[in-house]
């Protein structure tokens, strides 16, 4: 394996159709029109020599390396900002310009420290690279002069010296080395999107300024790292980089973190990860990353891992350490036990969707051909099946419609109950960059995140709606579509059972339904839900994007079936540019979903009912399948609180932090006989454990990652699993303990057995991934490399189905006793359940949970920034430190729930989504008051957890 | 009848003491009881006679200057005694200003009110032909407008020279839901204070011209990027502005017509490149000076990314007299591909300092001598820079050069804004070699690198040739500079400091301890 190198064309991509040919060095060649001199030269080979431009970045035209000479025209132009044109002829190499960039070069060698042999970018140095590309032989002006090099000259101190900022975890600033080429400056700005960084001074005294002469910890930079990819030298270079050394071989792979799901390129020495550099063939992020793939991967080495299997006879005692073979056999024996004692049903499982595709398909195989039952389900219970359920119905695929690239086309973009800059930060930059190139921006939220209002981008607006009250909003924006003639009926009528459209707009169109009448619910200003309606209806390509504050909610498939109502009624479907889609929080929940993880589906989203599939299954696998659904995980746990579930197999995923009514979770683990954990960590679940099996991280395994678009994606082993094992092959080991003949080799095998059992897989296989790097399914005869945009000709189901969206009130109420409603997201460093993330440096920016409470709420209850505070719900109470901040509504606070004592779930209820028990995590009534500090029941936890994380003592003989 | 006195409130004049000659003139006036009306008019120009005080009798002015307001006290006496302007008798009087030398010798075009009028009096600009142009533009299709523009021939008087009627011309074909007018009144050059000087005394002018412009291209907002040394220019503007809007000559429905027209003035922030059109853009619109590479061109993409008429003041100041006349009343004068006339500005050490506006083709050798009258100092003329400070450096041997863009590019120069410095025989070349370098430095905006390092490394190159050290090296090295900084530079600050450093190199050896090259043999 080497290196992967990616060519630097210089500027971007144009996007144009016609095409302009010219002749450059004697060769004619023809590129799409407004492509620059420099990458047409370099789509024929020929790399003229450039330092401040980059593909990634616009042009600038600062470097003056890149000159050519252009037959007819005076001077020698830069060929970064000249496009070309037809019968152009160029020269890149002439005498003249020979003179010229050497002179150049002598003038930047003349202030760059001669330190190479010692620099951490030795060998991957641009400034290195263009000295040897121009015949730089000799610096005449010697290094005596005005420099940012050295810290005293003459004995005197320099003032231009600047000392490295090495305030960030992940990377350093070391202004020696500087050459002012404002790409990290262009790369915060044009592909981050955040303008953290400028350049302060003038002329000579130019350099590179996070903010306003902040460090980069304390300015605005949110850590994405493009500035660090951007760099030609090593002023911003990776810390790893500079402990370790040069990459000596890399691989292509997908993180592990959100559900964007970016391309990574894990740069290596030997089985050391020396850093991860976003992937520019990465169809899902084109180049860019976040703080946590790019910089957040020290928790697959933490010392926190656990290696070696473990068992324990019961919960109350410390853990024992003990080979593969008897913890699986222990695994083995016990279900089969609890089988035979409680019935065949008193087992089940949890897939994870923080694990791989194969991975996926592996447990729910185990659970549904070796334990004989259909009790299988998965986290998407907690946060996107109401989005299956309401896309499934409408339009008759359970997933998004789109994919990332269709944002460039968007002209209006709706954005409901999601956070994209935090909560999917590289999507979030994608999005910033089309609304800076003037879409419009529509913001559905109880809270004013920051897309609302940040540099150069500004919601048209931002609908600043009661938590709980969605169906409402959603369906009196439908009121005005229809009322006011806005319905795209050509589309409609194409496309959409025209009956149940009547129907549809009859319903909508009540005055019940108008923003006037619903503003009682939803508390926002009519009119602005009238001009929102108007512009997402008639503003040109309209594209939904939403997340979990639309799913997690009682009646979170009702919303998911308004907004797939809205994007039919306006004709927003079916081409780049529009389309309704879900952001998915974990890396692969929508693969997981995709495995057949829930109770009552098949692979492929086909129910059990269906036997022509269910057949299939049964030939390929030798066994009958029960025809009849399986419990989901709240029932799991209501089964076992009543003595008739004792056995559970959860593979990647703590439900104990992530799933409601911690109590109840608790409780019902509790009762349990056999609880297996398989994970990296000794995570919350692991204290109700009897066996745990170390997990491997996605650097340690082959396998597949479906992201939010459907696109299924490499996941590349590079390093050994540190535990012995790739999860897949501890589910396979489990299976043939339990008497299966598997026998798979490797995750390829897995990967065809999906495929030819469900249609939408049929035409994915690894070797076709590996020729087109990544495939969003269905991939089939009919659509053979995937098929980026859905719905295009007919809906999925044929016909698009509208739904009648009755708005219910949540049970969930606030009164005197629980006056404020309690919403909960996430923030930018931290990711889900925080075990991975907690486990990086990631903490310098989030340190702990804190309830965000408007100032207004806070005076209330004298409460002060920072004060110790207990929340207080029908359901529990924690405690947690508070952030007073006009960012939510009066009679709103807000947390995040990152860290495991912050226990955000004793608070939340029971309540759930009427169709897939999705929680109502998004809306709780709560009281708040002023407290000494955490909770007794905090307290208790905090004991019970370090009591049960107890490991004994290897015996000294050993 | 009440008595019209003129006292400048043009800055230069200012500068001289017009406000305290203005305030003692009224205060002895009304003491004498003689009805006098003060008008503050623009400087008619001729700065070495500022403050120059007119005072018209029967429709005519007669100057007295240098006043001092000391010398007040004589004119007041003389005038209460009820002496004719024409017979007032002290060394300070000049006769007619009209008959001035200096001031008969001039073709005004541009400058024709400025001096006559008061500045910010709508009804004084329209008694002297104002509004005229516009008059006549607004009975024309917006490419009649640009047709008159082309014809006439008149280029950017910023320094480029570029025609103006075909970047007119090129806006006006951009397709764009809005368009600017952009006026560059960063006048920073060093010996240039023409724009100053129009804006200060006849500001509808510029306001006329751009609005013309507006109407032409489609563009319906203006913006003057004034900088921020110039308070006066700022105050005339913005009043001027006020009365056009009042009258209906700016808004939403220019003199009734379907064209609206808005404009305000913003002031720079002190950095010389902000001159540079682009970065003059980038901060307009809030940013850091930075140069923009060019294309785009402003014209396609300028403020705001939109098309962008970005001209000269005296480029926009000049449009209304070519409308009001017509294209041939001002291609009649100049010389070659330069119409019209220049404002030029003599500066520097000497004598008879101030704008002279005449048509082009005047030689050099007739500006400084004759016009100028030679050095203040009275030693001889060494030199003359032309340009601004990124001008060439002229010796007395091309004396003979035509004032045109041509024939100073086919010497190595430039006419640049039209400023003329002038040097006598004590200043030493290699300084001032240094001191482009230098200028280049401190002004840079520091994206390019030949201009962010070149400047720097310049500067201290010059310093060893000067200190004598490695000198023909050192020599050898700098001429290497200026060529990748000429042609290297994204704009012309970079691109245009080797202008006066090989000028003087090239032209003043001896200054530099290089002996003058011999002519080759064949010559």
């Amino acid at each position: 394996m080497t290196i992967i190198k990616e060519i630097d064309y210089g500027t971007p991509e144009s996007k144009s159709e016609k095409t302009v040919t010219l002749t450059i060095d004697g060769t004619s060649v023809t590129v799409p029109e407004g492509t620059s001199i420099m990458r047409a030269a370099m789509e024929m080979g020929t790399a003229i020599p450039k330092l401040c431009a980059t593909d990634m970045l616009e042009s600038f035209g600062s470097c003056r390396l890149c000159l050519v000479e252009v037959e007819g025209r005076n001077g020698t132009p830069a060929s970064c900002t000249t496009p070309v044109a037809p019968d152009m002829v160029v020269r890149t190499q002439t005498q003249r310009l020979k003179e010229i960039r050497n002179g150049v070069m002598e003038l930047y060698i003349s202030d760059h420290p001669l330190d190479c042999l010692t620099c951490a970018a030795n060998g991957d140095c641009e400034l290195q690279d263009m000295a040897g590309a121009v015949g730089l032989r000799d610096v005449r002006y010697g290094y005596d002069g005005a420099n940012h090099v050295f810290e005293s000259q003459c004995g005197s101190k320099n003032d231009l010296f600047m000392d490295k900022d090495v305030s960030n975890p992940y990377f350093a600033y070391d202004p020696s080395k500087c050459i002012v080429c404002n790409r990290c400056v262009r790369a915060c700005e044009e592909v981050q999107g955040t303008f953290a960084l400028t350049i302060s001074g003038r002329g000579f005294d130019s350099r590179v300024s996070p903010g306003m002469d902040e460090d980069f910890l304390s300015s605005e930079c949110v850590s994405c790292g493009a500035c660090v990819q951007a760099c030609p030298t090593a002023t911003l270079s990776e810390k790893s980089l500079i402990e370790i050394g040069q990459p000596e071989h890399s691989a292509v792979t997908t993180c592990a973190y959100c559900g964007v799901g970016c391309s990574f390129k894990a740069e290596m020495r030997g089985e050391e990860v020396v850093r991860m550099v976003p992937y520019k063939d990465g169809k899902a992020n084109r180049g860019h990353s976040c703080v946590k793939g790019r910089f957040a991967y020290g928790y697959t080495t933490h010392r926190d891992r656990i290696l070696n299997p473990m068992v324990r006879d019961s919960i109350d005692q410390p853990w024992r350490e003990t080979t593969w073979e008897e913890a699986i056999g222990r695994v083995a024996s016990e279900f089969k036990r609890i089988q035979e004692k409680y019935g065949k049903g008193a087992v089940g499982g949890i897939t994870s969707s923080r694990c791989t595709n194969e991975d996926v398909f592996l447990v729910q195989k185990l659970i549904r051909q070796g334990f004989g039952v259909n009790n299988v389900d998965t986290c998407a219970r907690v946060c996107h099946s109401p989005t299956g359920y309401g896309l499934k119905t409408t339009f008759g695929e359970s997933a998004g419609t789109q994919d990332f690239d269709s944002v460039e086309h968007a002209d209006v973009v709706m954005v409901i109950g999601a956070n994209p800059t935090d909560g999917h930060p590289v999507f979030g930059s994608r999005l910033k960059k089309r609304l800076r190139e003037g879409a419009k921006l529509i913001v559905v939220d109880p809270r004013r995140i920051d897309l609302v209002r940040s540099p150069h981008i500004s919601a048209e607006q931002h609908l600043a709606l009661k938590p709980g009250t969605n169906v409402a909003m959603l369906t009196s924006l439908a009121h005005v579509i229809v009322t006011e003639n806005l319905v795209n009926e050509e589309f409609v009528r194409a496309r959409c059972d025209w009956n149940e459209f009547t129907e549809w707009a009859d319903f909508v169109s009540a005055e019940a339904n108008s923003p006037e009448r619903m503003q009682q619910y939803t508390g926002v200003d009519p009119e602005a839900v009238r001009a929102a309606a108007r512009l997402y209806a008639t503003g040109g390509n309209g594209a939904i994007y939403y997340g979990l504050g639309v799913t997690e909610h009682s009646q979170g498939s009702t919303t998911v079936m308004a907004i797939a109502n809205l994007a039919m009624a306006t004709g927003n479907i079916g081409r780049p540019g529009v389309g309704v889609n879900p952001l998915r929080g974990q890396n692969n929940v929508q693969g997981s979903c995709d495995m057949g993880s829930f109770p009552h589906e098949l692979p492929g989203y086909r129910h059990l009912s269906d036997e022509v599939t269910r057949s299939l299954f049964e030939k390929t696998w030798g066994v009958k399948l029960n025809p009849e659904p399986g419990l989901r995980i709240p029932n799991m746990l209501d089964a076992a609180v009543e003595g008739t579930f004792k056995g559970i197999y959860i593979q990647g995923e703590d439900i104990l932090q992530s799933d409601p009514d911690m109590q109840h979770v608790a409780a019902g683990l509790g009762a349990m006989e056999c609880v297996v954990i398989q994970d990296l960590f000794l995570n919350e679940t692991a204290n109700y454990a009897h066996v745990f099996l170390p997990g491997s991280t996605f650097l340690e395994k082959d396998g597949t990652f479906t992201n939010a678009e459907r696109r299924i994606q490499p996941v590349r082993r590079v390093m050994a699993p540190k535990n012995g094992y790739a999860d897949w092959e501890v589910t396979q080991l489990i299976a043939k303990a339990m008497g299966l003949n598997w026998d798979y080799q490797h995750p390829s095998q897995i990967m065809d057995e999906i495929a030819l059992l469900t249609p939408t897989f049929n035409g994915v296989s690894y070797k076709k991934l590996e020729e087109l790097g990544s495939i969003q399914w269905p991939c089939n005869d009919e659509h053979p490399s995937g098929f980026p945009v859905m719905h295009t000709e007919t809906f999925t189901r044929g016909q698009g189905r509208f739904m009648l969206t009755q708005y219910v009130p949540t049970d969930e109420k606030t009164g005197s006793r629980f006056p404020l409603i309690l919403t909960t997201g996430r923030i930018l460093s931290q990711y889900n359940v925080g075990a991975q993330t907690r486990r990086t440096d990631n903490v310098m920016w989030h340190e702990e949970d804190r309830l965000e409470i408007h100032p207004h709420d806070a005076e209330q209850r004298g409460v002060k920034e920072g004060d110790w505070i207990t929340v207080r719900s029908r359901s529990g109470e924690t405690a947690l430190r508070a952030l007073i901040t006009d960012r939510v509504a009066p009679g709103v606070v807000y947390t995040t729930f990152h860290h495991p004592l912050t226990q955000a779930n004793i608070v939340t209820t029971d309540y759930s989504d009427w169709a897939t028990n999705c929680p109502e995590y998004k809306v709780t009534a709560v009281q708040v008051s002023l407290s000494n500090g955490p909770t007794q029941s905090q307290e208790e936890y905090r004991e019970f957890s370090e009591r049960s994380r107890r490991v004994m003592a290897v015996e000294a003989a050993e | 009848m009440t008595k019209r006195i003129f006292i400048p409130r043009d800055a230069a004049a200012v500068a001289c003491g017009a406000d305290d000659v203005a305030k003692r003139f009224a205060l002895l006036a009304e003491q004498a009881k003689i009805d006098v009306e003060i008008v503050r008019n623009g400087s008619r120009g001729m700065l070495w006679l500022e403050p120059l005080v007119e005072i018209e009798d029967q429709g005519k002015r007669y100057a007295f200057g240098p006043i001092a307001p000391a010398d007040v006290d004589g004119l007041v006496a003389e005038l209460s005694q009820g002496a004719a302007a024409a017979g007032i008798k002290t060394s300070k009087a000049l006769g007619l200003t009209e008959e001035i030398p200096f001031f008969k010798r001039q073709t005004r075009l541009t400058f024709a009110r400025c001096g006559i009028t008061d500045p910010v009096s709508l009804a004084d600009y329209k008694a002297h032909g104002g509004y005229e142009g516009l008059a006549k533009a607004l009975a024309l299709e917006p490419s009649g407008i640009i047709d008159e523009v082309k014809k006439s021939g008149l280029r950017g008087r910023g320094g480029a020279g570029f025609p103006t009627g075909i970047k007119w011309q090129t806006v006006h074909d951009a397709r764009a839901d809005q368009k600017y007018i952009v006026c560059n009144a960063d006048e920073g050059d060093s010996g240039t204070f023409a724009d100053r000087m129009i804006m200060e005394g006849d500001p509808f002018v510029l306001i006329e011209g751009m609005t013309i412009a507006g109407i032409a291209v489609g563009a319906t907002r203006g913006y003057i990027y004034l900088r921020s040394e110039y308070p006066h220019a700022a105050t005339a503007l913005n009043e001027a502005i006020d009365a056009a809007k009042a009258a209906g000559y700016l808004g939403q429905t220019v003199c009734g017509s379907s064209h609206a027209f808005e404009l305000e003035v913003r002031l720079g922030a002190g950095a010389y490149v902000c001159g540079e059109e682009t970065s003059l853009l980038e901060s307009l619109e809030g940013k850091r000076g930075l140069v923009r590479a060019k294309p785009p061109l402003p014209a396609h993409e300028g403020l705001f990314g939109k098309p962008t008429i970005i001209n000269n003041v005296l480029s926009l100041a000049a449009v209304p007299f070519i409308l009001a006349e017509g294209a041939q009343a001002y291609a009649d004068f100049g010389m070659g591909r330069s119409r019209g006339t220049m404002p030029i500005q003599l500066a520097g050490n000497i004598k008879q300092g101030g704008l002279f506006e005449v048509a082009f083709g005047i030689t050099l050798g007739e500006l400084v001598e004759d016009v100028g009258g030679g050095t203040a100092s009275g030693r001889p003329i060494k030199a003359v820079q032309v340009g601004g400070p990124l001008g060439a450096y002229f010796p007395q041997d091309l004396f003979d050069t035509p004032f045109d863009y041509e024939a100073f590019t086919a010497r190595d120069g430039l006419i640049g804004h039209g400023g003329i410095v002038v040097f006598d025989h004590t200043v030493d070349m290699a300084r001032q070699a240094r001191f482009a370098f230098d200028f280049c430095a401190i002004e840079s905006c520091g994206k390019c690198t030949p201009c962010r390092i070149g400047a720097i490394r310049g500067r201290e190159t010059m310093d060893k040739i000067m200190g004598g050290q490695d000198r023909d090296k050192n020599l050898d090295l700098v001429a290497d500079l200026c060529n990748t900084m000429k042609f290297g530079s994204l704009c012309a600050l970079g691109g245009f400091t080797p202008y006066p450093v090989m000028s003087a190199l090239t032209h003043f050896p001896d200054d530099f301890g290089r002996a003058r090259k011999l002519p080759a043999a064949a010559e």
